[in-house]
């Protein structure tokens, strides 16, 4: 009998060691949710590719308030998920802290930046890209005047909104930018009615062609560019699908490789800690061309925001970062 | 000066279709609380309806099946209230708050079972939504100067159930005021036992009050999910059954103060939208938050008895009982 139990704790505690060393990739999706059709589903696409090539099972969650982060991300910890992807800019200080508490894990975060050895912080060149669809706007618009909607008031929203208005201002000076900003809390991301009315008061005052950076709430920003016959750009994810004949184009924020990447290395025992930033040139931001928008996409656009990249591959055209001193000289 | 007058033209015309479910919600709050039955749960119910609203016409196809299942679960909660609070004379707030927390949890739940797009439902196609009618020679009028744009910019180009909030009002005024139900409804809010000792059943006044406000949130859920946006998302009534309650409040129990009340919140929002980033003379960039904040403010500023006096009915909130032993 004794040896039963012996050979029973033994094999349990086998097993939880095998279990320890078990590739465990986890990722915390923010508030907006999975299936957002744009940041968080994207890192949702990414993962689940990962998921799908390996046939390796990751930990999620989808954080639904604010206290939740700290405390999502610390059970991953705990349950031994090696590596956590944090995804959100809100998710920093919460990475960082877990981050300390955990140094044997790794961790990784999405558009911010946590100065910890055990984490990678990844964030995007979003001016790089807006500018481009900035130029598309430009040349697409008939009445010279452009929307911006954005999320939450944040740096990160408006580093959007600057490389935007810098594209549509280089590839027409004249152009005159209308933009507004849904909201000062963390319920600007999934207010859909606002985020129309918003564009609505847009169009109103003359605007034809409206850009949305506003996770959920741009959705609502896209319906009401097709209830009122304009044109619209998305973010993040392609979300030329979703309206097609009204959707100008999308501007791409390549999270799913970043997800895809974050744990592919880190399978390979490569995840390495700092910052990893994704610009033009690493192919982590750009704008969407597919059977839905090819017809709007003229090839003088074409030609003219081939030149922009091309510009700004080259340091030929110097993109405004308003992070770097949160001005827009634009 | 012509584009100042159409940008307020324009303004006003967001207004009405942002107090729309505003005004709705408020005439349900006017209905249940006339008849002595808080209603906290306004907000819950059109959270409801929305959900209800907007996974049927998904489903189906249909903007009119989806507004039938919108008023039927806000009826079915309205019920549920009423049985909580007017067979088992629980605390009408606490019944009130706890069908809030259902709808909110609920509705998420349900659609990410069935729709699986975390919580949202389908995006809707034009025909399944309540879209927007020109009325008659709208385009025609735009040319008479002053009304022509007034015409053809704020009061046409609606969808149905703004004309339907709009016409609600004035329904409730005559309903509350003019006819046999109305008087007993009054009256059951101020002194439920002079109404038990004519023979009249105080549960089934209140029970039928609670249906018309079931009706009127349904209405309300259905045009925030069907008719001004195009899809349900989750928390998507962001506050309005209380900004309803707040304008109840504000306009003293009454259907027309109410709706200038809705009018106001919702011109406030309106407001919020437009003059957010532009630079005013003198001023500058305007504080748009404290637009935002203003219902909110002036409510306060009314229950303090700064502006006039805000008495609720005088038996709203405590349940009837008809013997005491």
């Amino acid at each position: 009998m004794k040896q039963w139990v012996f050979a029973a704790i033994a094999a349990i505690g086998i097993g939880a060691a095998a279990d320890a060393a078990e590739f465990k990739p986890a990722v915390v999706f923010d508030m907006g949710g999975k299936f957002d059709k744009s940041f968080n589903e994207g890192v949702y696409e990414g993962a689940e590719r990962f998921a799908k090539e390996s046939g390796i099972k990751y930990l999620e969650f989808e954080v639904t308030n604010e206290t939740q982060r700290e405390q999502a991300i610390r059970r991953m910890a705990r349950k031994g998920a090696n590596p956590i992807l944090g995804v959100g800019f809100a998710q920093g200080p919460a990475i960082e802290k877990i981050a300390k508490e955990y140094p044997d894990t790794s961790f990784a975060i999405i558009d911010s930046v946590v100065d910890v050895p055990n984490v990678q912080s990844i964030v995007f060149n979003e001016h790089e890209g807006s500018f481009l669809v900035g130029v598309l706007a430009a040349k697409a618009s008939e009445t010279g005047k452009l929307g911006f909607v954005g999320g939450m008031d944040i740096p990160l929203i408006r580093r959007f909104a600057c490389g935007y208005v810098g594209g549509a201002q280089w590839a027409n000076k004249d152009v005159e930018v209308l933009q507004n900003m849904t909201g000062s809390t963390p319920a600007a991301w999934n207010d859909p009615t606002k985020g129309a009315e918003l564009a609505r008061s847009q169009f109103d005052r003359g605007a034809d062609v409206v850009f949305a950076a506003a996770g959920s709430t741009g959705l609502g920003v896209l319906q009401a560019a097709e209830d009122a016959g304009k044109k619209a750009i998305g973010v993040d994810s392609n979300q030329n699908y979703l309206h097609p004949g009204t959707m100008l184009t999308s501007m791409l924020k390549r999270v799913d490789i970043a997800a895809y990447n974050v744990f592919k290395s880190a399978k390979a025992g490569e995840l390495k800690p700092g910052i990893n930033v994704l610009g033009l040139g690493e192919n982590g931001v750009g704008w969407a061309l597919d059977e839905h928008n090819k017809d709007m996409i003229t090839d003088e656009m074409k030609a003219a925001v081939a030149k922009a990249e091309a510009g700004i591959k080259s340091g030929e055209i110097k993109v405004h970062d308003y992070m770097a001193d949160n001005t827009c000289p634009y | 000066m012509a584009d100042t007058y159409l940008l307020i033209l324009l303004t006003l015309d967001a207004t009405l279709r942002v107090a729309t479910p505003l005004i709705l919600a408020a005439m349900a709050g006017l209905f249940s609380e006339r008849s002595g039955v808080i209603d906290i749960g306004l907000e819950g119910k059109m959270l409801a309806a929305a959900f209800a609203a907007a996974a049927t016409a998904a489903v189906t196809g249909s903007a009119w099946a989806g507004l039938g299942m919108g008023i039927s679960v806000s009826i079915g909660l309205a019920l549920l209230h009423g049985f909580a609070c007017i067979t088992h004379r629980g605390d009408q707030v606490i019944s009130g708050v706890a069908i809030n927390v259902v709808a909110a949890g609920l509705t998420i739940v349900l659609g990410i079972a069935w729709f699986h797009q975390g919580g949202r439902t389908p995006t809707l196609d034009a025909s399944a939504r309540f879209t927007e009618h020109a009325l008659p020679f709208a385009d025609a009028a735009r040319s008479i100067p002053v009304i022509g744009p007034l015409y053809a910019e704020v009061i046409s180009g609606h969808n149905i159930l703004v004309y339907l909030a709009l016409a609600v009002v004035p329904l409730t005024w005559w309903v509350v005021y003019r006819t046999r139900f109305g008087l007993r409804l009054r009256a059951v809010g101020e002194n439920p036992a002079a109404v038990d000792t004519a023979g009249i059943s105080v549960t089934g006044l209140r029970y039928s009050a609670l249906v018309i406000a079931g009706t009127l949130c349904g209405i309300a859920g259905t045009y925030l999910s069907t008719a001004h946006s195009a899809a349900f998302v989750r928390d998507m009534t962001a506050g309005k059954g209380y900004m309803a309650l707040a304008a109840m409040i504000f306009g003293k129990w009454k259907p027309v103060p109410t709706l200038f009340a809705c009018l106001l919140f919702g011109f406030l929002d309106a407001m919020a939208v437009r003059l957010q980033g532009v630079e005013l003379p003198v001023i500058g960039i305007f504080p748009v938050q404290l637009l935002q904040a203003l219902p909110y403010i002036l409510t306060v500023v009314l229950l303090a008895g700064f502006i006039g006096k805000a008495i609720a009915p005088k038996a709203s909130g405590t349940p009837y009982v008809k013997e005491r032993t």
